[in-house]
């Protein structure tokens, strides 16, 4: 069968998507193990400019590396406190910002491990369809030899890094550019 | 710390989309993508765990009436009551049972409750517009709304977005995940709408306009359309010969 085709969220989503019921700023409660993270993202235009219409999206592993679902086959040592998801809208700046622990190590192709990482959906008005990326933590050692980094051009990896905030200890910043100079890679998946 | 070592690590791949069958990023008539699409072209990335798994809701999030959008306020909302059911359905032509399917559309003026929707026609007290529900075992999911007003915007002179309603579905995995509108069937403003017209294939587009269907309309009460939504399957499945 073929698919349905994806059509744009539109500006008004907010209301059905991204209530206070239906967002979800914390993807794992707050007795999770493992290092806590709060991630603040920028969604960006074109010009450079902030989208107030975006609507980011999360899915990630646990402090161990294992997904809460069916298809990992260790999800039954998966950390109950990390649902792994998580869905925010963004500010009038185009700011949104989660609550997480660092993921762990998920196992790649050719038994090679992925470096800690989340999985990232983007929509907003303008797009007709989300756009894939993933956000890495700077500096983490398994990240030169992460399968899906390494298809990505050197000088561009660094646009999915996430950086540490040296002003506050735990926060980690990124900016997720649709369009233009340091222009976020996007995944075909 | 950390998972098993020497872990299997094979996986099935899901199918990947026919590009003729969803929408190109940038399109031109659709004005609001311009500064929104990529430059660079994506990159083609092999599927592993992170791709194939995906969040899984569970039944207690819903509410009551939540998916019955005429009755979550005090009296009945304006317009013409319908009914709209279908199946969620992967590529494999296989039921996505107990997966979130959220909607939200104007109301029966076309007036969106959102702050920024502005435009001359009245609200209705009595209508929101967002409803949720999960698929049952069989991949099925029922609304109760009303049949939403088309919509004027700013895209060009004289634009007006056919009357939809947004479905939003996640399925099992994170790469199945899907936004879209449905559509009523013989709309005139087709023809003049590039948010619908985006789709490269006729037959693709189509597959966006839900089905009136007598069977599901109700005598004295509402109409009924049926609107089967297929998001992307597995490569291949141990049910498959």
């Amino acid at each position: 069968m073929q698919t349905t085709p994806s059509q744009t969220v539109g500006p008004f989503f907010s209301f059905g998507l991204t209530t206070e019921k239906c967002s979800v700023r914390s993807i794992v409660g707050p007795e999770a193990k493992g290092e806590p993270v709060v991630l603040t993202c920028r969604v960006l235009d074109g010009d450079g400019v902030g989208i107030p219409d975006a609507m980011v999206e999360i899915w990630q592993a646990d402090a161990e590396g294992i997904y809460n679902h069916p298809d990992d086959p260790q999800q039954k040592n998966c950390d109950p406190a990390c649902t792994g998801f998580g869905r925010m809208g963004t500010n009038e700046e185009g700011i949104c910002e989660f609550e997480t622990v660092k993921p762990g190590s998920v196992p790649g192709p050719n038994g090679v491990d992925q470096a800690p990482h989340l999985n990232v959906a983007v929509f907003a008005r303008g797009m007709l369809k989300q756009l894939y990326t993933r956000i890495y933590f700077a500096g983490d050692l398994a990240n030169p030899t992460d399968p899906a980094l390494t298809l990505v051009p050197a000088e561009r990896r660094g646009t999915l890094m996430a950086k540490p905030d040296s002003t506050h200890p735990g926060h980690w910043n990124l900016d997720l550019r649709l369009q233009g100079e340091q222009e976020t890679v996007f995944f075909d998946v | 710390m950390g998972r098993f070592t020497n872990e299997s690590s094979i996986i099935t791949p899901y199918k990947r989309h026919d590009a003729q069958g969803q929408p190109p990023m940038p399109y031109t008539p659709y004005q609001s993508t311009l500064k929104r699409s990529p430059s660079q072209p994506l990159i083609y990335l092999p599927h592993t765990l992170s791709e194939i798994t995906g969040p899984v809701y569970g039944h207690g999030e819903i509410g009551e009436t939540d998916n019955d959008l005429t009755r979550q306020h005090k009296e009945q909302p304006q317009g013409e009551r319908i009914i709209v059911t279908g199946h969620v359905l992967d590529s494999n032509s296989r039921p996505v049972p107990n997966t979130l399917v959220e909607i939200w559309q104007a109301n029966a003026a076309g007036r969106y409750v959102h702050i920024k929707d502005q435009h001359p026609a009245p609200l209705d007290p009595n209508f929101t517009g967002a409803g949720r529900t999960i698929t049952d075992e069989n991949g099925a999911y029922r609304f109760i709304t009303i049949k939403p007003g088309a919509y004027p915007w700013f895209n060009h002179y004289n634009a007006w977005r056919p009357a939809h309603i947004h479905f939003s579905i996640f399925g099992r995995a994170f790469l199945s995940r899907l936004v879209t509108q449905m559509y009523f069937p013989g709309d005139p403003l087709f023809a003049h709408d590039p948010i619908y017209q985006s789709i490269p294939d006729e037959k693709a587009r189509e597959r966006m306009i839900a089905k009136f269907d007598m069977e599901t309309t109700q005598p004295q009460w509402a109409l009924g359309y049926k609107f089967d939504v297929v998001i992307r399957g597995p490569e291949a499945t141990p049910f498959e010969t």
